[in-house]
């Protein structure tokens, strides 16, 4: 779908005509980023790191395929092979450095990325799927994430992989069975380490396969926009290319920047030390922490210290662990404000940017060793995350007054850059409600 | 109803979370090993270059060298350098000759004619021999400890150049009154448990005898070997770097472009309606 204004393909070489009749793909790019793809005039720059999470996946892909060359998934002599990579492989180093600096890259655009979907309220109606769909990318990434640095056999791998597939040993009945399905065996081992490979392989394909549904239930609809409200007319788009392929461009050059810098001068600074001490299964590190971008969700599991009733601390915390991410696949629905953006709406606003700082402890919190005082705030932060979603969330439309919005996407550009005549101010609260999200 | 099961949830998981908060804590014991530990002093080293930020530096030849030696005769006797092969050496600023001649005063495992093993002299392909066997010959050598092999040890360790440099001249003979002396370990409250199995490797100044004629003393020997260290762990580093500030001129060069593009490419678009 696109709006009754998008420029149609017209091939207008002898050969761009001989494709479009056996092969459109020059037409479904100029449909799907091209200029036959009316795109909101006034995306900012955090609408960009769709394209960065994008690039990070296929910078991923690319540098692992390498990798996976010169790996041997063997638990004899996998340290040593990534250690070969890093010695005597030609740029071995720059691609192994590219590829463990690349996930915390991705993990981190695709943060920003889920922050900015709910600032502006982009999992609303009608991209509800959408949403969704992004979450999916999430739990895989994580998934890959999490089985890619057990393959360096070092000392956080193996006994991260130890924690993380122990987790699922607190589930009653069948938890038992799970764990050693996961691991191939009752510990860590050659049978773990293989299937974690081959498995780490695959996700990457997955998930390029959902982000293509992802990209096409953008489609559909079309991006949301920072004010919230719908495109309604020409006036309100410009064609993706030229002018979000020279911002994404932009964008994507600045991000180059910063992640060549980190690759070049600071490679190990978001890694742990321990890894680079192979596997020793008779030797406990004194403090087992995943990554970075674990840790928000590694405080939550940490949090439940004490049984619930029957409910046993360790299920409560893996519980918790899955729920605060599962529970985001229903924000649709939990989230009844027919305003969209956060722009207009005050309320909702201080409490997102208390959510994004709440966010923030945990992250801080789930990075240090379980003492006090880091226990007590990380469970006092995990109430609230759920509170947050659960029961604030929810309610907040109850009690908010949104602000007036816009007549339309245009309006508000010109308002804001105040060459034109400003539109007609909103007709306020009422005009706001009176508003849906469509 | 989405609203009303999403409030269930949530009270659940706030109640569960919340009534593990407010818990009486038990009372943490002081831990007398935490309260004497030290973090290791910032060094100003030469391959972190330019304000030690670690984006422009180059290892110093010399110093490696001088650190090489200090290995050979100080360290070697107990522990290995397994990942590293002689032909490496090479980055020290030694020639084919030097190489293949630390290379033979090596023994290297390898088997004979008749299938039995034996050792033979390194060849410049081989890498640093293990110093023993394997760990049981190890901790029966070295009094039940087990000597690291120290090929990754600087990056093996939080902030590890520093940390090797601190640990070496980090020995203290005066055990505080908190702890308790321990039979065979040395205390040095650089290392994570306060006390180390390995007897102070550098115990005084002319120690070795550098060959280029630098004074020996302990804090040298530190430097330099912490360096070799370095090294031996990331040995690409010069690479690394020079690649890391071509690419990034190349990167701020294109971005700069690609600003221009976009300033000019939305010119007509920010000010005017559609």
């Amino acid at each position: 779908m696109s709006f009754p204004w998008a420029k149609q393909y017209a091939p207008t070489t002898e050969i761009g005509k001989f494709f479009d009749q056996q092969l459109p793909l020059p037409r479904f790019v100029h449909g799907a980023l091209g200029a036959g793809y009316p795109t909101p005039r006034n995306l900012n720059y955090f609408y960009n790191f769709g394209v960065l999470a994008g690039v990070a996946l296929v910078i991923q892909i690319i540098t692992g395929v390498i990798l996976g060359m010169h790996y041997a998934a063997n638990t004899l002599v996998a340290f040593d092979s990534v250690e070969h990579i890093m010695r005597d492989v030609n740029y071995g180093w720059m691609f192994r450095y590219m590829h463990a600096v690349g996930a915390s890259f991705f993990f981190l655009v695709v943060y920003v990325h889920i922050f900015r979907g709910l600032y502006y309220g982009s999992y609303k109606p009608p991209r509800e799927t959408l949403w969704m769909l992004g979450l999916v990318i999430f739990l895989l990434m994580m998934a890959t994430a999490f089985m890619g640095y057990v393959l360096v056999w070092g000392q956080m791998s193996f006994w991260g992989a130890t924690v993380i597939t122990g987790l699922f040993s607190a589930i009653p009945v069948v938890g038992g069975y799970i764990q050693t399905l996961l691991l191939g065996g009752f510990a860590p081992d050659n049978a773990t380490l293989n299937r974690f490979f081959s498995l780490h392989y695959l996700l990457p394909f997955v998930i390029f396969g959902v982000i293509i549904l992802h990209v096409w239930a953008l489609h559909i609809p079309g991006s949301n926009n920072p004010t919230g409200i719908a495109v309604k007319t020409e006036a309100d788009t410009v064609p993706f290319h030229p002018y979000y392929t020279a911002k994404d461009f932009f964008g994507l050059g600045v991000y180059l920047t910063l992640f060549a810098a980190v690759v070049f001068f600071a490679p190990n600074a978001l890694g742990e030390a321990d890894n680079y001490i192979p596997a020793n299964s008779l030797s406990t590190p004194a403090h087992i922490v995943p990554e970075w971008y674990f840790w928000p969700f590694y405080a939550i599991l940490r949090a439940f210290t004490v049984d619930f009733f029957f409910i046993p601390a360790k299920l409560m915390g893996v519980l918790a662990m899955f729920a605060a991410i599962l529970l985001l696949f229903f924000l649709p629905w939990l989230d009844t404000s027919p305003v969209r953006s956060n722009n207009y709406r005050p309320l909702n606003r201080i409490l997102f940017w208390v959510f994004v700082g709440v966010c923030l402890v945990l992250g801080v919190a789930g990075g240090k060793p379980a003492e006090e005082p880091w226990v007590r705030i990380s469970q006092l932060f995990t109430a609230y995350y759920f509170a947050h979603f659960l029961i604030i969330t929810p309610l907040v439309s109850r009690f908010e007054k949104t602000l007036p919005l816009p007549k339309s996407i245009s309006e508000a550009v010109l308002a804001k850059y105040g060459k034109a005549p400003r539109g007609t101010p909103g007709a306020g609260i009422a005009g706001a409600a009176a508003q849906p999200a469509e | 109803m989405v609203r009303l099961g999403a409030l269930a949830v949530g009270l659940f998981f706030c109640i569960a979370v919340l009534w593990g908060a407010v818990q009486p804590r038990e009372a943490v014991v002081a831990d007398p090993i935490k309260a004497v530990l030290q973090h290791p002093e910032e060094m100003k080293w030469a391959h972190n270059g330019v304000g030690n930020l670690g984006i422009t530096g180059t290892f110093d030849r010399k110093q490696l060298q001088r650190g090489f030696q200090v290995y050979r005769e100080v360290c070697s006797a107990c522990h290995s350098i397994n990942r590293v092969a002689f032909r490496d050496l090479a980055d020290l600023g030694f020639s084919p000759a030097e190489i293949k001649a630390v290379a033979v005063s090596y023994d290297v495992p390898s088997i004979d004619d008749a299938g039995e093993p034996t050792t033979r002299k390194g060849t410049p392909s081989d890498k640093f021999p293990l110093v023993y066997a394997n760990e049981v010959a190890a901790r029966a050598a070295q009094n039940g400890a087990l000597p690291p092999d120290l090929s990754l040890m600087t990056k093996a360790r939080e902030d590890g150049t520093n940390y090797v440099h601190a640990l070496l001249l980090g020995y203290r003979d005066e055990v505080p009154k908190t702890l308790k002396a321990q039979d065979g370990l040395y205390y040095n409250p650089w290392f994570h448990s306060a006390f180390i199995a390995m007897p102070p490797p550098l115990a005084a100044d002319d120690q070795v005898t550098y060959a280029d004629g630098t004074k020996g003393t302990r804090a040298n020997y530190a430097a330099d070997v912490s360096t070799f260290l370095t090294w031996t762990a990331e040995p690409k580093l010069e690479a690394r770097k020079a690649t890391g500030v071509a690419a990034v001129i190349f990167l701020l060069i294109m971005t700069g472009l690609g600003y221009v593009s976009y300033k000019k490419v939305w010119a007509d678009i920010k000010r005017k309606p559609g």
